[in-house]
């Protein structure tokens, strides 16, 4: 049988992994140059506990279920997974109030280990958060997960096990037989399908439509962030939330998996047509530093080494959207993910194959007796004891030559992101973090570009930074 | 591997500590994270450099290949590619990562002569979208004098640094266009001569009290808006004025690269870079420091001076000497930068420092000391050697220029 998954971001490549499992062929279409190139790649990055969502809802069933997943696969996947805890904060009573109904929330979906916090119990985890915060949700489980790591990681392991993986193609059309869809049409190709699974993000929308199949409008809200350096990355432990609105969880206060702290998102609904304005605003980083000083009154934002964008897929339902569809009956919609998507993802994807696929749509699938549940990172030596690293060097004399001195990246592993897919700067960021730290990229860009063009053949005015547009060079200062 | 005098750096400050530490009769090791020693002089092909120290004005290259020369002729052991991964002090060990193993170093003292990084883009907080062709000055100076390339089409300048106003003359005798300077202060940050002799002599135009507020490109840089700025470096709306350009470099300061020693040893406040003595000796007695990792020069010829100095003190720290009495400077008045930190009368105090703002007049008093300069500007350090007489017998030494 042969599948077609359209979409490349979390939700895409963890239902490539689950199928990749089964006797299947699967083929999975993105139309950027690499994968996690959306929403992805500009999150939060959080795993959420699953207190915030209503009971009965898609996302508070498949949110508790994601995090608890999320730490078994990230062992056999070998992706970066923390349980920080996390605390949403109240200053006052009607906050206390929020937190006790969170609480009550979180214990009906199932979420460990909730306990309101008071007074010093909450500075003693937290001893730079504002004095004046009376009472906290603490949630152990709470925590903080590298998003695009984690796509990679799905992907790579589903490539073991078969799938195919396209780059660079736009689904636009399909075609129909007997009522079903028989083909998928991209700018450059056509291909054969028996079941199309539709991950296309903020555009899953207009996917649906052309399919023919029901949808829910998909409207882009975007987050924005500032990332410090870090330097000062010990000033908060856990996640810190604001007491949530109606709208959204708030802007927070984190540690990001490599030691930074990350600040944002703002959340600003944008009309259809600005799915891809992932510009930051004046007022948008304004209100970030205004915000988290709040929470935390000691961050110094003279340690921001970058500020970005991101949209998140909001819809007007309230949850996910995922289900298969009654109008084309070979077509699942896997839509409207946002937040707490990416800590559902894995849970998604079982709920996916297993309650759509198997039992409702009826399809048997069978286990592939060669499936490879392991899948190894890009070694990292800088985490290595030094006498484990000497030993790879005296075997490897790439992995002692340090190229992004910021994260201590070595040109083994700048090599290894490429054989492993890299073909930009942001491939090779991504995939090693070179180029994520305080200089951002200052002293290794140039570098990475050499290598990129030596390994890939190319001249070096042929390297992106990440989309085809995003030309970095303009030939020859001299022939 | 063991030693007596360890230099973090192969740049200015570093050559000139290695071989006055040699000088002196020590070992040394010279330690140099890129394939090349020279550091950034390597890619600063424009003249100017040495005037001071030479009497002779040189290019970076030549005025690198000047120390260079001279280390060839030492037992200097020089390891590049070799980056430091930590120091431990207990054991006044470091270790380094090479393409040949780690290699450990037992050292007797270290000088830090680390130089300095340059802002990056993604600090400055100006929205809009994250497009490439946005380069800081070094990264587009590499680009094109070590790797031969260019960086684009059209540029836009922010910041009037030095290396600002030289990228400009640069790009343009390179063929790219150069369509402005863009200023926050209301006067240039380079030197004069730079101003005059990047900007005015091929028409470039320099817009002051002015900065960047939005960046605009769907994958490559395609617009940039520049507004102008108020008293208080605030965007005055209605003055925003749109670029087309491909192309934005980024002159915006630099930040001593000091990170792996910070928790160790004393960092100023203002600076961020490594807190000295007039000897280089910074708050850990067995670590000196020298040059733009302390504070931000003008001129590398004084960065040689104070990397001289600092491997000389290194080498007579290794062989006893205690360096006892140290005397906190302090800023006064008007002082924007200021270095040393710290005064020990074993040898002249010689300061460098910055004013705030720009002055016609000004008195400096230093200690006892009484002195009028004339045309001071913030882009140029002063450098004043005072006498040990004006400061004897203070607790403190305040350095302050009133408006004479």
């Amino acid at each position: 049988m042969k599948v077609v998954i359209i979409g490349g971001g979390i939700s895409g490549t963890f239902i490539a992994r689950e199928l990749s499992k089964y006797d299947l062929d699967i083929t999975l279409i993105e139309k950027n140059l690499d994968i996690a190139w959306g929403t992805t790649k500009a999150n939060s990055g959080i795993l959420h506990a699953g207190y915030d969502d209503f009971p009965d809802t898609l996302r508070a069933k498949l949110c508790a279920k994601g995090n608890a997943l999320h730490f078994k696969l990230s062992e056999e996947l070998d992706y970066d997974v923390k349980r920080t805890g996390s605390l949403v904060v109240a200053f006052d009573e009607a906050g206390l109030k929020t937190l006790e109904e969170l609480l009550k929330r979180g214990k009906k979906n199932n979420v460990p280990g909730l306990e309101i916090l008071k007074g010093e119990e909450i500075f003693e985890k937290e001893p730079h958060l504002n004095r004046e915060v009376k009472y906290a949700l603490w949630a152990p489980t709470g925590g903080i997960i590298e998003s695009w790591g984690a796509a990679i990681a799905a992907v790579e392991n589903a490539i073991a096990n078969g799938l195919k993986l396209i780059l660079g193609e736009k689904v636009i059309d399909f075609e129909r037989k007997n009522g079903r869809i028989s083909k998928v049409i991209t700018d450059k190709n056509t291909y054969e399908v028996d079941l199309v699974i539709n991950a296309a993000g903020l555009y899953g929308d207009e996917i649906a439509k052309i399919a023919g199949a029901e949808f829910i409008p998909i409207y882009p809200r975007r987050g924005e962030y500032i990332l410090l350096d870090k330097k000062i990355g010990g000033i908060v432990n856990s996640v810190i939330f604001p007491t949530p609105t109606e709208k959204s969880k708030g802007i927070l206060v984190l540690p990001t998996i490599d030691g930074g702290i990350l600040l944002g998102p703002t959340a600003e609904d944008l009309s259809e047509d600005q799915k891809e304005n992932t510009a930051t605003s004046s007022y948008g980083l304004k209100r970030i530093i205004e915000e988290t000083k709040r929470l935390v009154p000691s961050l110094d934002i003279s340690y921001a080494i970058k500020t970005f964008a991101g949209i998140r897929a909001e819809n007007p339902n309230k949850d996910f959207f995922i289900k298969e569809s009654e109008k084309i009956p070979n077509f699942i919609n896997v839509i409207g993910i946002r937040s707490p998507g990416l800590t559902a993802a894995p849970a998604i994807a079982t709920y996916v194959v297993e309650e759509i696929i198997q039992d409702r749509l009826k399809i048997n699938l069978e286990k592939k007796k060669t499936f490879i549940s392991k899948r190894e990172r890009i070694k990292r030596y800088s985490e290595l004891p030094l006498e484990e690293w000497n030993e790879e060097i005296k075997k490897d004399p790439l992995s002692g030559k340090i190229i992004c001195y910021c994260n201590m990246v070595t040109e083994r592993e700048i090599l290894e992101a490429i054989r492993r897919g890299a073909r930009s700067l942001d491939g090779v960021k991504f995939r090693t973090r070179a180029s994520f730290g305080r200089c951002q990229g200052n002293f290794c860009g140039p570098r990475i570009l050499e290598i990129l063009a030596r390994e890939l053949n190319k001249d070096l005015s042929e390297i992106t930074a990440g989309s085809e547009k995003a030309w970095i060079l303009n030939g020859r200062v001299r022939p | 591997m063991k030693t007596d005098v360890v230099v973090i750096g192969g740049g200015a400050a570093g050559l000139g500590a290695a071989l006055s530490a040699y000088k002196e009769g020590v070992d040394v090791i010279l330690i140099e994270q890129e394939e090349r020693i020279g550091g950034i002089l390597n890619q600063c092909i424009h003249n100017g450099f040495g005037l001071q120290y030479f009497k002779q004005e040189l290019t970076g290259p030549e005025y690198a290949e000047m120390f260079m020369e001279k280390i060839k002729d030492t037992p200097i052991k020089i390891l590049s590619n070799s980056f430091l991964h930590s120091i431990d002090e207990k054991n006044k060990k470091i270790y380094l990562i090479t393409p040949y193993g780690i290699q450990t170093i037992e050292t007797k003292a270290i000088v830090m002569a680390t130089g300095a990084r340059e802002r990056p883009f993604g600090s400055l907080l100006i929205p809009g979208k994250r497009p490439s062709g946005i380069f800081t000055a070094g990264v587009a100076q590499k680009y094109m004098n070590i790797q031969n390339i260019l960086p684009g089409k059209r540029a836009l300048i922010l910041g009037s640094g030095d290396i600002g106003l030289i990228m400009a003359r640069r790009l343009t005798l390179e063929g790219v266009e150069v369509v402005g300077v863009i200023e926050r202060l209301p006067y240039a940050g380079g030197l004069l001569r730079n101003v005059v002799q990047c900007l005015e002599d091929y028409n470039i135009p320099l817009y002051l009290s002015s900065t960047v507020v939005e960046v605009r490109g769907d994958g490559r840089l395609e617009e940039v808006i520049v507004s102008k700025l108020d008293e208080t470096f605030n965007p005055i709306p209605g003055t925003e004025e749109s670029f087309n350009v491909d192309t934005l470099i980024l002159s915006v300061g630099l930040i001593p690269n000091t990170e792996l020693l910070n928790d160790l040893v004393e960092i100023d406040g203002t600076s961020r870079g490594f807190s000295a003595s007039n000897l280089g000796q910074t708050s850990l007695d067995f670590v000196f420091a020298a040059g733009n990792c302390t504070i931000i020069y003008d001129l590398v010829d004084y960065v040689t001076l104070e990397g001289e100095k600092a491997g000389k003190y290194a080498a007579y720290y290794v062989k006893g000497e205690k360096f006892t009495g140290k005397v906190p400077i302090k800023k006064g008045k008007n002082i924007g930068i200021l270095f040393p930190n710290y005064y020990t009368s074993r040898d002249d105090l010689i300061l460098y420092l910055r004013v705030r703002r720009p002055m016609e007049k000004g008195r400096l008093k230093v200690g006892s000391l009484e002195r009028e300069y004339k045309d001071l500007v913030p882009s140029e350090i002063l450098r004043v050697k005072v006498p040990e007489k004006y400061i004897e017998n203070y607790s403190e030494i305040e350095v302050s220029m009133e408006e004479a």
